[in-house]
């Protein structure tokens, strides 16, 4: 059978990793034209952090002291950052849980597109709007008075390390939202992003909690990519006297990774079973 | 039985979920052209063989070609061959009408100018030009669905899966859909679609493949299909129970079959050919005779009805619905 009229070269190998990346971008642009369509959905999504911004730094900050000195507010924004990634990785699954059950990621795999495109433009718009979040965050801040005293590159690397952990979440959201039967379930899952971003040095130094919640909040992989980017950033750290309090740099650079290397496979292999 | 201009063949197509066998050895081959309808209830295996047909699950055994292509070794030859539209209507809500049907082109690797000719195409194919630029989530069930087959139409696939392209839809919806699957066929597309209502296989389709438990057990146009159920149905519902042997009499004499009396509802079914004939009859004789008649009609046999008379059971996983509409009925000794 002649397929000369509708061959789009998939089969050649040097055209697939074209229309892998053309594909991925084109699902990309789809997530991307949902902000620009829906931009309350981005205030809602930004209120929560601007909202705990001014909760948490002028109603209950006035009543907080940081261990080691410093201003509170400074060592509360690099906190709202790293929540804000941290809790995105519930916007990855709820876009994923609504494809699902609407269809739309059955209608790609019956498509002749690239099979990884839903996945890496999933990926490609998550941290696009993630970054946009951050800059929203950033100019907040910036109003509040918070400012990086760790110059250009240190700036730079700070946002780079929050991003990252956004990056290794995206795998956490995807295997999640293959799990998920459908959009209610999908609200439920506060009840696990909260704990996860709040049980951190986010708000609180671990060192003034008890200390068995003080060794969880350490470990947590989002308060060393918060303490990185606090010592980046040059704000108050408030570093406790554990390992990885002292380690947040390393800490910030391979938790992602193995979260990545841990939650890829997990979440192909869910791929994979919705041809079962 | 499968010939080479078939565009779809399935031979004895294996599928599991566990201990359920969801496909049990199911065979099928729908000439080009042709649309074809899976008739059943849930759980039957309609959706199951849908799905492997359009490469989306994996099947356990048998084998299964679509536009020449096996569904199992060349998916990605199959998937360039097909539309699919599933249960859901599979569109954005967020995009418009227009916004999707170019990003769909450009997965199908239109490139993004032929991608929005072929957008505008289908918008004025499936009449929804004027709401090309509104989002998604503002049109009717019927234009959604409508968006969601001009989306499987972008390629002008040789074979459409329609998985119960109008279960949820309004009448006026319903009537929307037919129509645009009925230019579609004029156009030569190969059609199989699923649905659970006799009505719409009657209404679209050529042909008709009844299932259960996983298999056909019944293959034939719509019209002899009908008939081997037993055709339209004339109704007849008596205000006084004490005239139900005089009512079953006069019945029988313009039915195809034996009337089957339903005493505690006071009503008398029975097929009928000649409808109009049969009805204006019987309710004549019925007035002659002095009986009170609370409700005549002619009605199609329901699902529920060909499944009972093609398989001697209930279909039986939509219980928990059909449980509130059955009533018992007895056969009238002959």
């Amino acid at each position: 059978m002649s397929t000369t009229t509708l061959d789009h070269g998939l089969d050649v190998p040097e055209r697939r990793l074209h229309w892998a990346l053309a594909d991925g971008w084109t699902v990309a642009r789809r997530t991307l034209t949902h902000l620009v369509r829906q931009p309350a959905n981005i205030a809602w999504q930004l209120g929560f952090p601007i909202v705990s911004v001014l909760l948490f730094g002028y109603v209950f900050g006035s009543a907080m002291s940081v261990p080691g000195g410093g201003d509170y507010r400074e060592y509360l924004m690099p906190g709202m950052f790293g929540m804000t990634m941290a809790m995105g990785f519930m916007n990855t699954a709820y876009a994923v849980v609504l494809d699902t059950t609407k269809g739309v990621t059955d209608r790609f795999r019956s498509m002749p597109m690239a099979p990884s495109a839903p996945v890496t433009g999933r990926g490609l718009a998550d941290i696009v709007s993630a970054g946009l979040d951050l800059l929203v965050l950033a100019a907040t801040a910036l109003v509040i008075g918070w400012r990086s005293d760790g110059g250009f590159w240190a700036t730079l690397a700070a946002f780079g390390l929050l991003l990252w952990l956004r990056f290794a979440l995206i795998w956490i959201g995807i295997w999640i939202g293959l799990m998920t039967p459908n959009e209610e379930a999908a609200g439920n899952l506060f009840a696990v992003a909260f704990p996860f971003a709040m049980i951190s040095s986010v708000f609180v130094a671990p060192s003034q909690m008890p200390d068995w919640l003080g060794a969880v909040a350490a470990w947590n992989p989002v308060s060393s990519t918060v303490t990185a980017a606090r010592e980046l950033f040059g704000n108050p750290a408030a570093l406790g006297d554990s390992w990885i309090e002292q380690h947040a740099m390393l800490g910030a650079i391979v938790w992602p990774l193995v979260i990545t290397l841990v939650f890829v496979p997990l979440a192909v292999r869910r791929f994979q079973r919705l041809s079962r | 039985m499968s010939t080479s201009s078939d565009a779809i063949i399935a031979e004895g197509l294996q599928k599991r979920y566990g201990e359920k066998r969801a496909l049990d050895g199911f065979d099928l081959a729908v000439p080009q052209g042709m649309v074809y309808g899976l008739l059943g209830p849930n759980g039957a295996g309609k959706t199951t063989a849908v799905r492997i047909l359009a490469t989306l699950v994996r099947l356990d055994g048998g084998r299964a070609e679509v536009a020449g292509f096996d569904v199992a070794r060349e998916p990605r030859r199959v998937r360039r061959h097909i539309g699919f539209t599933g249960q859901f209507t599979a569109v954005d809500e967020i995009l418009t009408g227009r916004q999707n049907l170019r990003m769909f082109g450009r997965l199908f690797h239109l490139g993004p100018a032929r991608a929005a000719v072929r957008a505008d195409e289908l918008l004025e194919q499936f009449d929804l030009t004027e709401a090309a630029d509104k989002g998604t989530k503002e049109y009717s069930g019927g234009m959604r669905r409508r968006l969601d087959l001009a989306a499987s139409m972008i390629l002008a696939p040789k074979v459409l899966f329609l998985d119960e392209p109008t279960t949820g839809l309004d009448p006026r919806g319903r009537n929307e859909v037919w129509t645009a699957v009925r230019s579609l066929v004029s156009g030569g597309t190969t059609v199989l679609l699923t649905t659970q209502y006799l009505d719409e296989a009657d209404q679209l389709a050529g042909r008709v493949a009844v299932i259960d438990h996983g298999r056909v057990i019944a293959d034939d146009t719509p019209a002899a299909l009908k008939r081997r159920v037993g055709g339209d149905q004339l109704e007849v519902v008596l205000e006084e129970a004490v005239d139900l042997p005089v009512a079953v009499q006069t019945v029988a004499r313009v039915a195809a079959g034996e009337p089957e009396v339903d005493e505690e509802h006071r009503r008398v079914t029975a097929a009928v050919e000649q409808r109009v004939t049969a009805l204006t009859d019987v309710a004549r004789r019925l007035q002659d005779e002095g009986i009170g008649v609370e409700d005549i009609g002619l009605r199609r046999p329901t699902l529920d009805e060909v499944f009972l008379r093609l398989t001697g059971h209930k279909a039986e996983p939509d219980t928990a619905r059909d449980e509130a509409g059955t009533e018992q009925r007895t056969e009238v000794p002959a």
